[in-house]
């Protein structure tokens, strides 16, 4: 047997207006026939109305490991949200 | 989805029983006890990473050889509705197992391996599909029944503590319903028409009901790995329980086709609410798992010669991609 094709990730973007959002993978020879393997895969119930496909080997992801290290500098810092601030309710447009 | 960064991970990467591991571990079944998911490049223990290949890539391949039974009356199915209908849902079924395929590669498994497992017959799918579908009934005895008992299997693994399989199983048990729905209304039709089809329709039922049942898989006494799959959340009720469930609601469905379930000791009792059935002849269900039920070898055989058949196919887009590469790779 030959090998695998190559993986390619899919984005749908569901209506027009929003983002493009990861739904799964499909293999296939190249882009082109991604685009397609992936339009009769994930959309066969009107799920979107455009298709991104990207190599999977190209896709750079951080590692869990490092999570903490990552995203646990931004949880004390609740001073970026607007609940933090006490403002009489008097005081209206704010 | 992201295979090929998970083969460092795994088996190779710390020797079984070292204190790191077992803390690993402990930390890892931490997780699953708070619901968190599962994702592919996480720690997980080996074992865990080896019952989901097995069980995600079982579950494709019966999506795939589940084609096979229904597809069998797509040229004969008697309206073009019918038609319709039946080529949208065996296309589903194609459809989630190229789903569950791409789930298992997450776990470091090739998509390749997996096709070889299953055209080498070293694989197991569902027993399910090694059963013949005699008459057009049967599509609407396999919607009713046998789609109905996969949802009945599934719906709780859309809960499942590995991410990839949770989101696979959420994006199929969306398209499920409407299998199920259009077998139940074949079935209708049939039992409201004719005493030829009624007996059609009835016939369907009794070939279909016991192997419908057993596909929920031995009875709790006997099943080897509910209790750890329990633990790391990968199944969320037994054997039993879902089986039950699943004669609990299709009993009076059954009924409201004026139907007869071929099972003189169901019943429903009062008490429980539950209906009470008759014994399961496991040694039926033994049979067709180890390859001597009525269409294993058909089955198989309509595999490798589908993807023979493809090798062309598969060998030319190769090509032409090769040669686009090398194209645009001279042209900069
Ligand atoms: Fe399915
Ligand atoms: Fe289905």
């Amino acid at each position: 047997m030959t090998q695998d094709w190559p993986l390619f990730e899919v984005f749908i973007r569901s209506r027009s207006g929003l983002e493009h959002k990861h739904v799964g993978s499909v293999h296939a020879s190249d882009a082109r026939m991604a685009i397609e393997h992936a339009r009769d895969v994930y959309t066969r119930r009107q799920e979107g109305v455009s298709l991104w496909v990207v190599r999977s080997s190209d896709i750079m992801a951080s590692d869990p490991a490092e999570a903490d290290a990552l995203f646990e500098p931004a949880r004390d810092k609740v001073y970026r949200h607007p609940t933090f601030y006490a403002i009489p309710d008097e005081v209206k447009n704010l | 989805m992201y295979t090929q960064a998970l083969d460092s991970l795994g088996k190779d990467c710390l020797p079984a029983g070292s204190t790191q591991g077992s803390a690993l571990e402990a930390r890892f079944q931490a997780r699953v006890d708070a619901d968190e998911k599962i994702e592919p490049k996480d720690w997980m223990p080996d074992a865990y990473r080896q019952t989901l290949i097995r069980q995600i890539s079982q579950h494709a391949h019966s999506e795939i050889v589940g084609m096979l039974p229904e597809g069998n009356w797509i040229t004969r199915a008697p309206t073009l509705r019918r038609k319709a209908v039946l080529i949208a849902k065996v296309q589903d079924e194609g459809g989630h197992g190229m789903y569950l395929y791409s789930a298992a590669e997450t776990l470091g498994i090739s998509r390749q391996q997996m096709i070889e497992q299953l055209l080498a017959g070293t694989a197991k799918y569902s027993s399910i599909f090694n059963y013949p579908t005699l008459t057009w009934a049967d599509v609407g005895a396999v919607g009713w029944l046998v789609d109905g008992a996969a949802i009945m299997n599934q719906i709780p693994i859309c809960r499942c503590s590995y991410g990839p399989y949770a989101r696979a199983m959420v994006r199929i048990c969306r398209e499920e319903s409407f299998h199920q729905r259009q077998g139940f209304e074949i079935m209708l039709a049939l039992a409201r028409g004719s005493a030829e089809q009624r007996q059609m329709a009835q016939d369907a039922l009794n070939r279909w009901w016991w192997p419908s049942i057993m596909m929920f898989g031995p009875s709790d006494t006997q099943s080897k790995h509910t209790a750890q799959s329990m633990r790391w959340k990968i199944k969320r009720f037994t054997n039993d329980e879902l089986r039950q469930k699943f004669i609990d609601i299709t009993a009076p469905q059954a009924e409201f086709l004026g139907l007869k379930i071929p099972d003189p000791q169901l019943h429903r009792d009062e008490g429980s609410e539950h209906y009470r059935f008759g014994t399961i002849d496991w040694s039926e269900f033994q049979a067709v798992l180890q390859g001597n039920g009525p269409c294993n070898r058909e089955r198989l055989e309509a595999r490798r010669h589908a993807h023979a058949e493809g090798g062309w196919v598969r060998e030319a887009a190769a090509a032409h991609a090769e040669k686009q590469r090398a194209r645009a790779a001279q042209a900069a």
